[in-house]
């Protein structure tokens, strides 16, 4: 570099040698000017062009410029997006190739996501209703005044064999034993009728089989409940009251009249209200309709009367609403 | 001086060859950036021309590449800054070229100077303009990556233009002026 600087005249090419016009100033003196020197009023005019062009952009915001600054862009401004244009798809290649990777993990990522929480917000009503029928169940242990073993209903006896029961997942390791009263959180759903170690089968009261004494709540006049054999919606029990003259009133509650020792039932768990009466003249009986409070066909979460204190497998709901 | 400063031959070279840089500059190489710091074709152009034909034509056209760079499209800062950097380079790389054709050793230091020179000029008169006002700091990241990415694509720009004024003026290039 330093050579480059002190560069001697001698290394001038001679075709420049020999110019006259290096030897001549502009004034035409014979004074030599050194060779690679550009000339002085050069050198000022174009640092004075400068200076000016700054000035002029300087004051008044560049205003004097704009004119200039226009007529450049309407040049360059166009060549300058036509490279653009073609220059962009290339560059735009491997951003496009690291964002396709990238969008393929979002894809799997976000899919999973996408299931892992259908399938939450498939199952969160069903996690609410639990939880609704735990909560029901207590208070249901409350309001009887009994400790309940839990149970969950597990198989529903089919239709064909006309007979109504279910079978839950609490045998006599959870404390059960037959002829214990089950119950759910709206109210009676039957007796169990055998047990295994891990599984109990349980009568539905809207069995055709199926009797249990009851009493209606205002007059305590009792009679029997005898089941109709339907699940659904239409499931009914009807009510023959032993004392012939009485007429229960519409919507009045039915409840377990209750047997020696509570078993097979337990007093005073309801059952239904009443809809409708009839008076059947040949059998000199009062026969009420009652619609049950539980819905036999959307039976899950059910409760089994045990004696407080009972050893089980699983905690007991006891009558303040603990669990031992 | 006999010899005419411009010939129409050289005009038109060095338009075309500003021209493609400017473009290149504000359109490819923005895709190219590092860390923001685009290369300075337009300068690289001019030093290619300088070496080419001396500091007198390097400054005039240095001077007129400089005020296109100043007014084109993306250009907002003070109109003659990079008009007075570019002169300064064509004066700088003129008076450091050699006779002959340049060989790499001898044009590349000429052309790490010029480009030091160059956005040292562009970036002292932002500093003393305030046009824009940034910090000293800022500036010297932004000058070592400048010379840096110059010095890099410089072995490309000043031997396509020294090609490029060879191919217009077989007998006149690379005397230096």
């Amino acid at each position: 570099m330093t050579d480059l600087l002190t560069r001697p005249p001698s290394r001038r090419t001679p075709r420049q040698a020999s110019d006259p016009g290096d030897r001549l100033n502009r004034r035409g003196s014979l004074e030599p000017r050194e060779p690679g020197r550009p000339r002085r009023s050069l050198v000022l005019a174009l640092v004075l062009a400068c200076a000016t062009l700054m000035t002029l952009d300087h004051v008044n915001d560049g205003a004097a410029l704009d004119g200039p600054r226009r007529l450049v862009g309407e040049i360059y401004g166009p060549a300058e997006s036509a490279v653009e244009n073609v220059v962009e798809p290339v560059v735009a290649v491997p951003d496009w190739l690291r964002s396709h990777h990238a969008m393929a993990a979002d894809i799997d990522r976000l899919q999973a996501e996408n299931d892992q929480l259908r399938s939450e917000l498939a199952t969160s009503d069903f996690d609410r209703n639990r939880l609704q029928e735990y909560d029901d169940l207590t208070a249901t242990a409350d309001a009887i005044g009994q400790a309940l073993v839990p149970a969950r209903v597990v198989a529903i006896g089919p239709a064909q064999s006309f007979s109504r029961t279910v079978t839950i997942d609490a045998g006599s390791r959870a404390g059960l034993a037959p002829d214990q009263t089950v119950v759910n959180g709206q109210g009676l759903v039957g007796r169990v009728l055998r047990v295994t170690s891990t599984t109990a089968t349980v009568l539905l009261v809207v069995d055709a089989d199926s009797t249990v004494g009851g009493r209606v709540g205002q007059s305590m006049q009792v009679g029997f409940l005898h089941g109709r054999g339907d699940l659904g919606q239409d499931a009914r029990l009807d009510l023959e009251l032993v004392d012939q003259t009485y007429v229960p009133a519409q919507g009045e509650t039915v409840v377990t009249w209750g047997s020696q020792d509570g078993a097979p039932y337990v007093a005073g768990v309801p059952v239904g209200t009443v809809t409708s009466v009839y008076s059947s003249l040949r059998e000199t009986t009062q026969r009420a309709v009652i619609e049950p409070f539980v819905d036999f066909a959307a039976l899950d979460l059910v409760g089994v009367v045990v004696p407080s204190g009972t050893e089980s497998d699983r905690g007991i709901i006891e009558v303040d609403g603990s669990v031992q | 001086m006999s010899a005419p400063l411009l010939t129409l031959p050289r005009a038109l070279a060095a338009l075309l060859a500003v021209s493609i840089a400017l473009v290149l500059q504000a359109s490819l190489f923005s895709h190219l950036a590092v860390g923001g710091v685009v290369p300075d074709l337009v300068l690289l152009v001019v030093v290619g021309i300088a070496l080419a034909y001396g500091s007198e034509v390097g400054m005039v056209l240095g001077f007129g590449a400089g005020l296109l760079l100043d007014l084109a499209p993306p250009a907002d800062h003070v109109a003659g800054r990079w008009a007075l950097a570019l002169m300064v380079v064509g004066y700088v790389a003129g008076r450091l070229a050699t006779s002959g054709r340049p060989r790499l050793s001898q044009w590349l230091p000429v052309a790490a100077a010029s480009a030091f020179v160059g956005t040292s000029i562009f970036a002292l008169s932002g500093l003393l303009l305030q046009d824009p006002a940034v910090g000293v700091g800022e500036l010297l990241r932004v000058e070592a990556v400048t010379m840096v990415y110059d010095l890099a694509l410089a072995l490309v720009v000043v031997p396509l233009t020294l090609a490029l004024f060879a191919k217009v003026e077989p007998d006149r290039v690379l005397a230096p002026r």
